[in-house]
């Protein structure tokens, strides 16, 4: 079990907790230091407010997903049938397997009720009376500590039939994968709670309106649904003006790799990158100078070192041709080996694609096995070319998000490290003879 | 087939969890949770699944070969898991796993004779900040060294002896 704390006990004066601000309290996940904190009473807030007025606050706060694709929030909450005589579903995305990523397991591990009023406040407002959380298989212990606050919530008459006497009914309930990265895509997620290989749906119909067993689903990430209390407790322009226009609150930011201070920070959307990575996050490690980021999560186009000076938050990352993403940092130094860490990228893509549709399972796979034969020294200058052109022929090709997940790496390194792609070609030592398997 | 009466309780309720008639999404976590009793995914457990989540044995068999944490023939008791995916590699897990394949004696998905021990290369196990990870069945070991990687090993193979 992991021991002690899993992020820094003193915040940076940098970092704003917001939805981590109970994470220093001592026994944070009971439900007994949730209540004195005020905790489950933004739930009864909610009940006294319409859905569009709920819907109205996430847009102003301007949340927008915290999983990866940084869409919206209150517009993902709009597009659900309210009305619709099916019933209807909150899921919970904590099938956070992006490399790079691990802020989900402190918000399930610290603060879990705050995560079960998100998915009360989102049932209220869909008119939902069952919820699911979804955690990845290998987060087994947070599937017990999940069961233990849901027990606790319905022990103390915050989760089943009429609770705390609104005439509101809300079950909720965990549910484990078995280990698929591709499970964190939505559709997939919805086909692996129902019991089937999680391989990714045609869209449209989106989940919002033919989601889990077909019915209207609201889907979010863990870390979207923890948002919506303090939204909705302090207002949607309280939260939105912690960040900047339409990136609005606060992120939670694991940074990992060559870095001093490697860990997970709350911190305003907006903050710029290089003042996060060498005053938050302490630098880079071993006094050595900075090469790439990554910014959030292995999937995003990667920056070199002159493109860190930018500010975090979707659109200004987005400006510079990558992505915000699960906000999984990961910092290179000089001395990373770029034809061994494009191998590695790729290496988890093929590993992890689902094998549905055609350009994901065979690109991946002779992506996979070109980078290898580079990495082990047969390769040609041609080669470059030919992995930034096949990467290329699988962009938006694909079923889902993986093809593209994979591609735009490889392309930003083959293109931005090119000169080490080609010094590799005279690298001695490497040349064994291993031929494509 | 009947599991230990914890098992059997987890299963009613989740049973009981999902929507009327929609029992075959139990599939997934009860394979998972039975596999951690059984030691593997054997043919009788994926038919026992099959009955109790009201589906054909196939549909049970083909999710089987579908997620990574579900074996066809048991690991060792203790399943020593080493990330190597970006996060661990730059601050040496791919080192770490060499390490403890050298340690082990045994390479990718392979089982110890007297089955204490095997070895996986694992995927993003998030715990990216607390590079490099090691899981041994469910239990995450942050910021391993070799050194202390072998001080866990030890400490298993001295427990499994007395």
């Amino acid at each position: 079990m992991p021991t002690g704390p899993l992020y820094p006990l003193t915040p940076h004066p940098l970092e704003i907790r917001v939805l981590t601000k109970r994470f220093g309290t001592p026994n944070s996940a009971s439900i007994d230091t949730y209540l004195a904190d005020g905790g489950y009473q933004t739930f009864l807030k909610a009940r006294q407010m319409t859905p569009e007025a709920i819907i109205d606050e996430l847009k102003t706060s301007s949340l927008r997903g915290r999983g990866g694709a940084g869409f919206p929030t209150g517009l993902k909450w709009s597009f659900v049938p309210r009305t619709s005589p099916k019933p209807k579903y909150i899921v919970v995305n904590a099938d956070e397997s992006e490399p790079g990523t691990c802020k989900d397991r402190l918000l399930m591990e610290y603060d879990p009720h705050q995560l079960i009023e998100g998915m009360m406040i989102a049932a209220h407002t869909m008119g939902s009376h069952k919820g699911y959380i979804y955690i990845r298989g290998e987060y087994r212990y947070l599937v017990e500590s999940m069961n233990v606050a849901i027990e606790e919530a319905y022990a103390k008459g915050w989760l089943g039939k009429d609770i705390q006497g609104t005439g509101f009914d809300f079950d909720c309930y965990t549910h484990s994968g078995a280990g698929a990265y591709e499970c964190g895509e939505e559709t997939a997620l919805l086909d692996s709670l129902e019991g089937k290989r999680g391989i990714p749906r045609m869209k449209p119909p989106f989940p919002a309106v033919a989601g889990a067993w077909a019915s209207p689903t609201l889907l979010n990430n863990v870390e979207t649904f923890s948002a919506v209390v303090p939204i909705i407790r302090d207002g949607g322009a309280k939260f939105a003006s912690y960040g900047t226009p339409k990136n609005g609150g606060t992120r939670l930011l694991c940074v990992s790799g060559h870095i001093n201070k490697p860990g997970v920070y709350e911190v305003p959307l907006g903050l710029n990158m290089m003042k996060f990575i060498n005053e938050v996050a302490g630098g880079v490690w071993k006094g050595r100078k900075l090469k790439a980021v990554v910014p959030g999560g292995s999937s995003c186009p990667i920056l070199r070192a002159d493109e860190c000076d930018v500010a975090m938050d979707y659109d200004s990352i987005a400006k510079i041709g990558s992505m915000m993403g699960s906000g999984g940092m990961v910092v290179l130094d000089e001395t990373t080996d770029m034809v061994q860490f494009a191998l590695r990228i790729m290496k988890f893509y093929q590993h992890e694609s689902c094998g549905w549709c055609i350009p994901c399972r065979e690109g991946t796979t002779w992506l996979k096995k070109m980078l290898q034969r580079y990495h082990d020294g047969m390769g040609q200058e041609s080669d470059i070319n030919l992995i930034n052109e096949l990467a290329t022929n699988m962009l938006g090709r694909t079923f889902c998000a993986l093809g593209d997940a994979a591609a735009m790496p490889t392309i930003s390194i083959v293109t931005k490290f090119r000169d080490e792609f080609v010094d590799y070609l005279s690298k001695p030592s490497m040349r064994e003879l291993v031929g494509i398997h | 087939m009947t599991f230990s009466p914890a098992l059997e309780q987890r299963f009613a309720k989740m049973l009981a969890g999902y929507p009327e008639g929609r029992t075959r999404s139990a599939v997934v976590p009860m394979l998972i949770y039975a596999q951690d009793e059984v030691g593997s995914i054997t043919e009788e457990l994926i038919q026992e699944v099959a009955k109790r989540c009201g589906v054909e044995r196939l549909k049970v068999d083909e999710v089987v070969g579908y997620y990574s944490m579900l074996h066809r023939k048991p690991m060792g008791k203790y399943h020593v898991q080493v990330c190597t995916n970006i996060s661990c590699l730059l601050v040496g897990g791919l080192e770490l796993y060499e390490h403890c394949s050298k340690t082990l004696g045994l390479g990718h998905k392979q089982v110890s004779p007297d089955g204490v021990f095997s070895l996986e290369e694992v995927e993003c196990m998030g715990a990216c900040s607390w590079a490099p990870a090691v899981q041994i069945n469910y239990d995450f070991h942050h910021n391993v060294t070799p050194e202390q990687l072998d001080g866990l090993l030890d400490g298993i193979r001295k427990a499994t002896k007395s």
